[in-house]
Parts: C-alpha cells; sequence; structure tokens
C-alpha cells in the first residue's frame, strides 16, 4: 500500500502542523548540501532559488540554451490565488473545493487544501520581485474570471502571465547564480537516475553542444521536468518537451501515477496541414467574451458572417447555463469534439468551432476588445492568415497538459527515497483535469512555498548521501546511457525520428485521445510495441553523438515516448470510468457527460515498472473526500 | 488559408562548429504550403537532409509561439524575417514570392559565438542579468501584494519594457552589435516598478559594465534593434537607461 504521509488534524490545519512537525535543518550546516533541480520552468526554477537563498548549493539543469526559455514562458492567461481582492466571496476554501470539484474528485485533498493556502504568498512573492501584473486605475491588481470559475482570482499579466512569471523566478535564480551558490547547467538533457541501495543520488546528463556523457551527485533530487504532451507529437507544448527524465525515473523505480489523465485544451488553432509541428493555443480567458458556436444545419458552408442568429448553435450556453462558455477545459473540449463528430464543424477540416467576439465587440467596442486580447489576436492573424475582429476565430481542442506524472506523497517526494518530483512532473493537484490558470500557481506553490520545507525535513532525516562520481553504480549508469546513444547513432534505417513520432501520435490521439474505449486502447496496445521494434530497426540517426546533435536528442525523446506510452494506455483501460479529462465511452451519464465509479476507482493508480514489454504492476493509494462531498459534477 | 504552394531556394550559413569555417549551402525547395510556417519549411528541408543521410541544419527552437526567444535568424539581411514585430518561428511562408532565393544566417555578433550552423551561444544575456537584472527579494520576505499600489500608468510601462524575449534580434540587427535594447528593457521593467527602488542605481551601473564587458557594442543610435524586435520594445528605453546611468553616476542607493 502507498504511504501518501498526509499529515494529521483538520484538513485546515495540516499543513501548518506539519511544518511545526518538520526536522529543521541548521542554518550552517545547510550549505555541506547539495541538490540537483532538473528544469528551470516555473517549478524548477522557483525551487533552486529558493533552496540556495535558504544556503543549499544547487546544481540547476535545463536543456534550453538559458533557463528562461522554459515551457513555462507560454502560459497566456493568468494565477489562481485565494486573495479575495474583488470582495466576491472567495477563500482558501473555495479554491480548494473549486480545485478539488474541478478534478473530478480525482485528486489528494490535503495536498490541494495546501495549494489553496499558499496561492495568496505567491502573488506577494512575484509582485516583490517586479513582475509587473495588470493594474487597475488605482494603482491595485485587477483579476479576471477563468474557465470553471465563479469568482474572480486570476492575476494576470496581459496575455503572457507565465512569461513574466518565469522571468521573475528566472531573476531569482540569476540573483543566486550571482553569489554562486547556483550552478547553472544550461543546453545539458538528463537521460537517467542514479540511485544506490534505495537513495536517489545523482543523474547523468548529456551536455547537448559537445555530446559529453557527464554525472552529477548530490543528497538530494528534484525533477521539475514538466508534462509528457509531446506523447501525442501535435499539441501546444514547445518542441523540446519531453518525458525522458520523468520516464528514465520510473525506470529506476519511481512509480508513475494518473498517466493517462491527460488535458485537452478547448481553444486552440486547429490543424491544417501534415508539415504541422505544433499546435497553438489561445488562452481560454478568450471565452470570457468570446461566445462558442456551430451552425444549426449540418454541413452549412456559408461564412459565419452570413448565418442568422436564429440558424447558430451556441450549444455550451445552451447546454450549461450558468456556466455557458466558461464551463471547465474537459467539457468544453468533448462538446466540440461531438458537435464536429456529428458533422457540425466548420472551416477547411470540418474540425473546427467558432469563437466569436462579434457581441463583446458590439458591447464594448473594438478598443476594448484589443485591450484585452490584442496580443492574441494579433497571434491568431499571423498564423491563419484571418483578421478575428472581423471573422469569428475557428477554434479546436488539442493536448495541452498532462495531470498524470510521477507518483508522490504529502512532501512531494516519489516512492525513491530522495527523489522528489514538482510542478507539471508530478501528479498530486489536479486530479483528473486542471482548472484554468491552476497550472502556474502549483508550479511556485512546489517551489517556492513547499519544497523549502519539506526538502529540510528529508535532509535533516536522511543525513549526507556520500557518494561521489567515482561510485561504481555511476560508472555502470553512465556506461548504460553510452550504450543507449550508441545503439541509436548506430540505428541507419530507412524513416525519420519525427515519422515515428508522428505515427505514435496519430495511435494516441485516436485511441488515447479525447474519447477512450476499451476496443481503441487494446488495439493501440498491439500497435505500440510494433511501432517500437520497428523503430528500433529502421529509424536512422544522421550525425555523430559527440557533436550537437539535434536528431540524436530527438531520438532519444522519442524512444522513450514509445515506451512511455504503453503505460499510459494501460492505465487508461484500467480505469473503466470516465472522470475529468479521461472519458471512457462506456462510462457516461445519459446526457453524455462524463461518469465516475466511485465505487471502484476512487483512487491513484501508480506503476511500478517490470522491463519493456512486460506489464507494469499497479499500486493503488485510495483517495479519501473528508471535506468535499463526492458528487456527480454539473455546470449547469 | 488560401493552401498554396511555392518553390524557393535556400542559401544557409553551414558551419561544423565554434571554430570551424563556415559557407553558404544551397538547398532547393520544392511544393512548400504558403500556410506552413518558416521553421516547418526548414523541418521539411531537413527531413530531406536526414533522407539523404546528411547532417541537418542546425537551428534553435523550442515554443513556436513567439515567446521563448529560442528561435531567431537572419533572413534576407533582416532579423527574424520580412515581417514586423514577428519572431522567426511565427513568420510564415505565404511571406515570400514563388521562385524567391532566401538567404539565412546565424546571429552575428562577437559576443553571440556560432555553435553550429543557426544556432548561436547567447550565454552573455544571461550574465548581463545575473549582474543585476533581479531584485533581491528572498522567498518569504515579500509583504502582501497590496501594500504598494503601483500606478497603472506605470505598470503598464514596466509591462511594455518586461514583454522582452532575449532573443537577440536587437544585436543581431544593430551595426554595432550592441545589446543596449535588451539591457535597457530590463533596467526600465524596475525603474518603472517601486519595488526595484533600492537597488536602481547599483543594477544599472552593474548591467551596463557587465554589457560592455561581454563585447557588445555601444548604442550609436541606429534604432535597427527597435525595427527588429519581435516584441516592439521601444528605444526611449535606452535613453531611460542612459538617464538612470548617468543618474547613478551621480549618487547612490
Amino acid at each position: 500500500m502507498l504511504d501518501a504521509k498526509i499529515p494529521d488534524g483538520p484538513m485546515a490545519e495540516k499543513w501548518t502542523r506539519h511544518k511545526f512537525n518538520m526536522k529543521l535543518v541548521n542554518p550552517a550546516n545547510k550549505r555541506k548540501f547539495n541538490v540537483i533541480v532538473v528544469g528551470t520552468g516555473l517549478a524548477g526554477a522557483s525551487a533552486a532559488a529558493s533552496l540556495s537563498e535558504m544556503g543549499y548549493h544547487v546544481k540547476s539543469f535545463c536543456f534550453q540554451d538559458s533557463p528562461r526559455r522554459a515551457h513555462s514562458i507560454a502560459a497566456q492567461g493568468g494565477i489562481n490565488a485565494a486573495k479575495n481582492y474583488p470582495n466576491d466571496g472567495d477563500s482558501v476554501h473555495r479554491l480548494f473545493y473549486d480545485t478539488v470539484k474541478g478534478g473530478d474528485y480525482r485528486s489528494r485533498e490535503a495536498n490541494v487544501h495546501r495549494l489553496a493556502e499558499v496561492s495568496v504568498n505567491i502573488i506577494d512573492q512575484c509582485v516583490a520581485q517586479g513582475v509587473p501584473f495588470a493594474r487597475e486605475y488605482g494603482g491595485y491588481l485587477d483579476n479576471r474570471s477563468f474557465g470553471g470559475a465563479q469568482v474572480s482570482r486570476t492575476f494576470y499579466a496581459r496575455g503572457q502571465t507565465g512569461q513574466q512569471l518565469l522571468l521573475g523566478a528566472y531573476s531569482a535564480l540569476m540573483k543566486e547564480s550571482a553569489r554562486g551558490n547556483v550552478e547553472l547547467f544550461t543546453r545539458r538533457e538528463m537521460l537517467d537516475l542514479i540511485v544506490v541501495e534505495g537513495r536517489t543520488v545523482g543523474i547523468v546528463t548529456r551536455n547537448l553542444i559537445t555530446g559529453q556523457i557527464e554525472s552529477h551527485t548530490a543528497d538530494a533530487v528534484i525533477l521539475a521536468t514538466g508534462g509528457y504532451g509531446n506523447v501525442f507529437y501535435l499539441s501546444t507544448n514547445a518542441m523540446g518537451s519531453n518525458v525522458t527524465a520523468a520516464w528514465r525515473a520510473h525506470r529506476r523505480g519511481a512509480y508513475f501515477a494518473n498517466p493517462c489523465y491527460t488535458q485537452i485544451h478547448p481553444t486552440c488553432i486547429p490543424v491544417h496541414g501534415d508539415f504541422q509541428s505544433k499546435l497553438t493555443l489561445m488562452s481560454e480567458s478568450l471565452r470570457n467574451d468570446g461566445r462558442i458556436w456551430v451552425p444549426r444545419n449540418e454541413g452549412d458552408t456559408r461564412r459565419p458572417s452570413e448565418i442568422p442568429e436564429e440558424e447558430r448553435n451556441y450549444y455550451l450556453e445552451e447546454k450549461y447555463p450558468s456556466f455557458g462558455n466558461l464551463v471547465p477545459r474537459d467539457v468544453a473540449s468533448r462538446n466540440a469534439k461531438e458537435w464536429c463528430d456529428k458533422g457540425f464543424g466548420v472551416g477547411a477540416t470540418k474540425t473546427a468551432v467558432y469563437l466569436d467576439f462579434r457581441d463583446a465587440i458590439a458591447r464594448d467596442g473594438e478598443d476594448t476588445i484589443r485591450a484585452k486580447y490584442g496580443n492574441l489576436f494579433d497571434m491568431y492573424e499571423r498564423i491563419v492568415d484571418d483578421n478575428p475582429y472581423q471573422t469569428p476565430m475557428m477554434i479546436y481542442p488539442a493536448v495541452h497538459y498532462t495531470m498524470g506524472g510521477l507518483w508522490v506523497d504529502y512532501n512531494l517526494m516519489s516512492n525513491l527515497d530522495g527523489l522528489h518530483v514538482l510542478g507539471e512532473a508530478n501528479f498530486s493537484d489536479h486530479g483528473a483535469n486542471r482548472l484554468g490558470a491552476s497550472a502556474l500557481m502549483q508550479g511556485l506553490a512546489d517551489g517556492y512555498f513547499v519544497i523549502p520545507y519539506t526538502l529540510g525535513d528529508y535532509i535533516a532525516k536522511a543525513g549526507p548521501a556520500g557518494i561521489g562520481t567515482d561510485h561504481p553504480e555511476v560508472k555502470r549508469v553512465e556506461e548504460e546511457v553510452t550504450g543507449r546513444i550508441d545503439k541509436l547513432v548506430n540505428s541507419k534505417g530507412k524513416k525519420t525520428v519525427d515519422e515515428f513520432h508522428r505515427e505514435l501520435g496519430l495511435i494516441m490521439w485516436d485511441k488515447c485521445g479525447m474519447a477512450r474505449n476499451e476496443a481503441g486502447l487494446k488495439e493501440a496496445l498491439q500497435k505500440i510495441p510494433e511501432l517500437r521494434a520497428e523503430f528500433h530497426e529502421n529509424v536512422n540517426v544522421t550525425g555523430s553523438p559527440g557533436t550537437f546533435n539535434q536528431v540524436l536528442e530527438r531520438a532519444g525523446r522519442v524512444s522513450d515516448f514509445l515506451e512511455f506510452s504503453e503505460v499510459m494506455v494501460r492505465d487508461a483501460l484500467h480505469r473503466g470510468e470516465s472522470c475529468g479529462g479521461h472519458f471512457r465511452e462506456e462510462s457516461q451519464t445519459d446526457e453524455g457527460e462524463a461518469k465516475r465509479n466511485d465505487d471502484e476507482y476512487c483512487h491513484v493508480s501508480a506503476w511500478e515498472f517490470n522491463g519493456v514489454d512486460k506489464e507494469p504492476t499497479l499500486h493503488k493509494e485510495p483517495l479519501t473526500f473528508e471535506e468535499v462531498a463526492l458528487t456527480q459534477r454539473s455546470y449547469k | 488559408m488560401a493552401g498554396n504552394t511555392i518553390n524557393v531556394t535556400l542559401k544557409v550559413w553551414r558551419q561544423a562548429d565554434k571554430n570551424a569555417r563556415g559557407a553558404f549551402a544551397s538547398y532547393s525547395v520544392k511544393n512548400i504550403s504558403t500556410d506552413a510556417s518558416f521553421l516547418e519549411m526548414l523541418d521539411v528541408v531537413n527531413t530531406g537532409l536526414e533522407k539523404e543521410d546528411k547532417d541537418p541544419i542546425v537551428f534553435d527552437h523550442d515554443c513556436r509561439e513567439g515567446i521563448c526567444g529560442m528561435c531567431g535568424a537572419v533572413v534576407n539581411g533582416v532579423a527574424h524575417g520580412p515581417q514586423s514585430a514577428t519572431t522567426l518561428c511565427q513568420l510564415h511562408m505565404r511571406k515570400f514570392k514563388d521562385g524567391e532565393t532566401i538567404v539565412l544566417e546565424p546571429w552575428r555578433s562577437a559576443a553571440f559565438p556560432v555553435i553550429k550552423d543557426l544556432a548561436v551561444d547567447r550565454t552573455a544575456f544571461d550574465r548581463i542579468i545575473e549582474a543585476g537584472g533581479f531584485i533581491s527579494v528572498k522567498t518569504g520576505q515579500a509583504p502582501d501584494a497590496h501594500a504598494v499600489a503601483v500606478p497603472k500608468i506605470k505598470a503598464d510601462a514596466a509591462m511594455d519594457a518586461a514583454s522582452c524575449i532575449g532573443c537577440g534580434a536587437c544585436v543581431a540587427a544593430c551595426p554595432n552589435a550592441s545589446a543596449s535594447l535588451f539591457t535597457a528593457a530590463k533596467v526600465t521593467q524596475f525603474a518603472k516598478l517601486p519595488q526595484g527602488d533600492p537597488e536602481r542605481r547599483s543594477r544599472v551601473v552593474a548591467m551596463v559594465e557587465q554589457m560592455d564587458h561581454e563585447g557588445f557594442g555601444s548604442c550609436s543610435k541606429h534604432y535597427e534593434c527597435e525595427a527588429a524586435c519581435p516584441k516592439e520594445i521601444k528605444v526611449e528605453n535606452i535613453t531611460n537607461m542612459n538617464r538612470e546611468y548617468m543618474r547613478a553616476l551621480v549618487t547612490r542607493d
């Protein structure tokens, strides 16, 4: 049985009590401990900076050329916090409640409550760092509402909130680097985890410029390496986002939890060609003013402006009168797919719906809309070559975020001693569906306000690891990594890495995407191992290992996606219920909504690796709900 | 979304590593969709090279949404190419003519050495930030976010400056390879905010000194940086930085 180590006591006091009960590391001793932080997004950069400020010696790793490039930078809409500045009834409890409900009762209550508690500190910290949040004329911070919430608790910096928060965390990181207490390792990719006698003591990396294989040991390792959305090939993730760090940790024993929970974001620019390399998200803040519709007549090919009001189907407003266009992401996405599948889709490919600002522009004026969403409208026009002030945007759901991740306990430590996992890379706070503006909140909560406490407790109890890079296990893992790279580089087949990645993506999107069923998932379990076998026989990796070799980088990542995808499908197959972003066609209400099965599936599924081509072992962490009663979600 | 295709000839700077001699190589690109992004066009070229077992063109890129700042190259002599306020990843092939020859070079600046092909080393920018591009507040020290009101006009001006994505196009476009726009944007962001005030003077001095130390040139007001900036950062920031710098020389924090 997995022990989540949830502290005793009433929900609202757990974190406070736990902080008091933790062991502390004497300030003078902190400098003797080394911590590795992999990833420099919101979670990684904030953790590395905060731990360094406390006195730990930190090594920070990223595969990009600078820590400032991590994909948190692309988050647009905002960050939630229970500040209740608008005086509209928000509170820690309401944010906690909304997040548990929004996650369709598949998250761990105690973690979510802590998240809501520290959310208020995040805003304070970011303002002090000089993050230029949007303000009102009185000089105080502006808030807006976001999908899945009926209060305005979202703080934002135009349509670039992620950028500004990341640059804040990056500046804190660079401040510590200037002090010499953080060592930065950019253009390094983590390729393996070093575990000695059950304790995580280091990582093996590849220098992406020289190809050199390097090892780093420490007293604790933190992975903040993001999500696995690129298993679908097309997603809104950055091109480099990958599962390798998490997957390699999984192969060394860390459990992978709820991998089937993926979020399909409702407002993305539709796919338009075979050459397409990625999808672009349009912030869902657009749903505050845009109205989503499809024509009432199947196959209507008239221009949207020629379709009269009574022939437009504002399907979200009709079906969910109280939330309307602001229903949670999973609900909005599924409804878009449903109408397109029924033949009501618009655009050249018929896989899009309209997001129309006509009424908002008539009501507020074009200038007001431009001030709110100007950069998003410009981006749309740049990509699609169409003016959204005049013609409704066309949108379609796309893979955006992954709620699943490495299993962690309340202290954000995995089942492997010393391996901590933060941000999107862990599974803990969003259950089966993440609410808008909550990813930034979780990343920074983990990095600024959770791990600085829980890591101290771990180090105080575990003491120094005492493993150097000359340890035989370190050498053994290095050799394994080198062997893997040599095997890839010697693959001189006929197909490119990207061709395999696209094929995998299509399997995943068709069989394990917005809707899943038993037959399809079983088919995927046939196809994935075949594709994986073909990859190792027929992939062509150009160039040599000792150079800046982007084909080799991608080959390693795709190779890991080809392994990871299988456990994702297995998890989706095991979970015979629908919940949040995981929609099993066999389990729906009469109205076609996700139907949970709390009797059988009110648990976290944590998978243990037993070898490629071997079935993983399922461990269950039962979920109990003390504060929020388990009910069927309703947004009507 | 016309769905047209064009043929172009690509002349790309190829350089095996930092110390190698580089040269232009020509590639003929057939039937490329005008809806493809510039980087997707490069993907197509690279797939072709991989199929011939040749080394594909190395170029930095990540988000492909115009925000991470990782991509960038000089297209026909213009940093990030012909469309204003647009990063290379957001540039689309509909901006090019059928039969056109496109010349593609890396950012050229002594402070941005070429690593391979179109990828350059921009860590000099990180070191400028390290010199002072931060507010020295530790986690946990912050007062309530509403403890200090910030006039909207100042917050908006700080946000304008803070939009910089650190791509380096300003340096590539500048005849002197100056990093003034990049540095000035960060100086201005913090100078506009009360939170930045305690380190206002030391910050600008340290960042300007680091900029010079890295080997970037001086600003001699060509304003090419502003024209090339995908985020439309204004040269007024440089004026502001110079004012901040002068002020710092005669007063102290």
